[in-house]
């Protein structure tokens, strides 16, 4: 099994007596809630998803991360992984204190040792992480929401996450760990997604899959950007493309609980160290993983990989080049093995399959499966009515 | 015997003085040098028992599998 980022799969849930002691310690310290984003980053610094990250990064690690990707211990790390102090908040935070972390229904799910108070520069941490400070961008967005004033320190989970759906499909890095050893699956692919899986991605996971022993669907069902397709939306159509077009003893869907960055090439590398942590040997990286707009290249997030010793990083990523239907070849292709020009290829583009979908009309199948064309006309016909 | 520094967070650093205080431990650097050499051991033992840190004790894997059936993963 592959080992954990930083060698060590982290676990920062209290249980039992001790449990129970911080708990009602908890109770009397200093509250501070959370937003969505840093909640996604409770948890999955909680159960282990961010190993080596035992809590939100201090000064030193935050800078590493801003200036060369790595924590001030070593090990590669592309995204700061921040709490802020809120907005309405005028208590001096000091070092040595304890926190209580509580989520929007003012529950407590974690307390924190606070190592550090620190002052950052948002405009330089969204110019080094996210490539610009165009407040279109939905992380510059994020920082214009939030104070600059950070709390770095471990974290210890109290109260893991309630969420209200797909509690059948969440798995922490320890149970997919547990799964891919049940299942005798010693090298699984990692398949991120925060979108319906079309033809493109399906060929790209099939390829994949070709090399592997196994494929870990695993879609993003944290924070994200307003018009995305809804999380239960998404799920039928995976539920829908699996059942009927994927060997389903080779396959695994799991909920990835993490806010969405829209962090491109920075990303990759985040999406990749923490699949590892869930016990996946690869990652597709296609184009434009984890894009937004026309902040990154189309194959900046394959590009970045260079910059980093292989053991480093240690998952494999498999990058894959533009995919369509090509008609001359009968078949999914890439322009790595298709000598066919444009006007072979089906292709079309997000804003006219949405306009199809809208209307009613099914895109081809050679674009998308019928039962997920299906899902979707649905979904984008109830948004009209 | 040759030694080497090595950087803790202050605040851990001052929580380590406050439990030196009240043991038989002469200074911060006794302490973490003793519970360093514990855990190195128990860490050496496992790995020559074929385990890891991260090996998950025959209850717990059992649990897991059991969640894991119950949500039809296996």
């Amino acid at each position: 099994m592959i080992q954990a980022h930083g060698g060590r799969l982290i676990d920062r849930l209290a249980k039992g007596e001790m449990r129970e002691a911080m708990l009602a310690k908890a109770a009397e310290l200093p509250q501070v809630q959370l937003n969505e984003r840093e909640v996604a980053d409770v948890e999955m610094i909680g159960c282990g998803a961010m190993s080596p990250l035992e809590g939100f990064m201090n000064h030193e690690d935050y800078q590493g991360v801003l200036d060369n990707m790595h924590l001030a211990n070593g090990p590669v790390w592309p995204l700061p992984i921040t709490l802020a102090v809120k907005p309405d908040n005028s208590r001096q935070y000091k070092v040595g204190e304890q926190i209580a972390l509580i989520d929007a229904n003012r529950k407590i799910i974690a307390v924190m040792d606070i190592e550090d108070v620190y002052q950052v520069d948002h405009n330089d941490e969204a110019k080094k992480v996210y490539l610009t400070d165009d407040e279109n961008h939905p992380s510059v967005q994020y920082l214009k929401s939030v104070t600059n004033t950070y709390l770095g320190g471990p974290i210890t989970v109290l109260n893991k996450i309630k969420h209200d759906e797909f509690n059948e499909f969440r798995l922490e890095p320890k149970e997919t760990r547990v799964l891919f050893k049940a299942k005798g699956w010693e090298t699984i692919v990692a398949f991120q997604t925060r979108n319906p899986i079309h033809r493109a991605h399906e060929y790209l996971q099939k390829c994949a899959l070709e090399q592997v022993d196994a494929l870990l669907i695993h879609p993003l069902m944290g924070a994200t950007k307003k018009g995305d397709i809804p999380g239960d939306i998404r799920m039928a159509c995976y539920k829908a493309l699996i059942d009927g077009y994927y060997a389903t003893d080779r396959v695994a869907v799991s909920i990835f609980p993490a806010a969405m960055r829209y962090g491109g090439p920075r990303e990759a590398i985040f999406h990749a160290l923490v699949r590892k942590n869930y016990g996946c040997t690869h990652i597709i990286i296609g184009r434009d993983h984890a894009g937004v707009g026309s902040y990154y290249g189309t194959y900046d997030a394959q590009k970045i990989f260079a910059q980093f010793d292989r053991d480093e990083i240690d998952i494999t990523p498999m990058m894959f080049e533009h995919s369509f239907f090509c008609k001359k070849c009968g078949n999914m292709a890439s322009i790595k093995t298709c000598p066919h020009g444009n006007e072979e290829h089906v292709f079309l583009s997000g804003t006219k399959v949405r306009e199809m979908l809208s209307q009613g009309q099914r895109p081809p199948a050679e674009f998308t499966r019928p039962e997920v064309a299906d899902i979707l006309m649905k979904f984008y016909q109830s948004q009209n009515s | 015997m040759e030694k080497v520094t090595i950087k803790i967070p202050r605040s851990l650093y001052e929580k380590i003085q406050i439990i030196v205080a009240d043991s038989g431990f002469s200074s911060p650097t006794e302490f973490i040098v003793y519970v360093l050499r514990d855990l190195v051991g128990e860490q050496l033992r496992a790995r020559e028992a074929g385990k890891t840190a991260d090996d998950l004790s025959p209850d717990e894997i059992a649990a897991i599998k059991q969640r894991l059936r119950n949500l039809g993963y296996l």
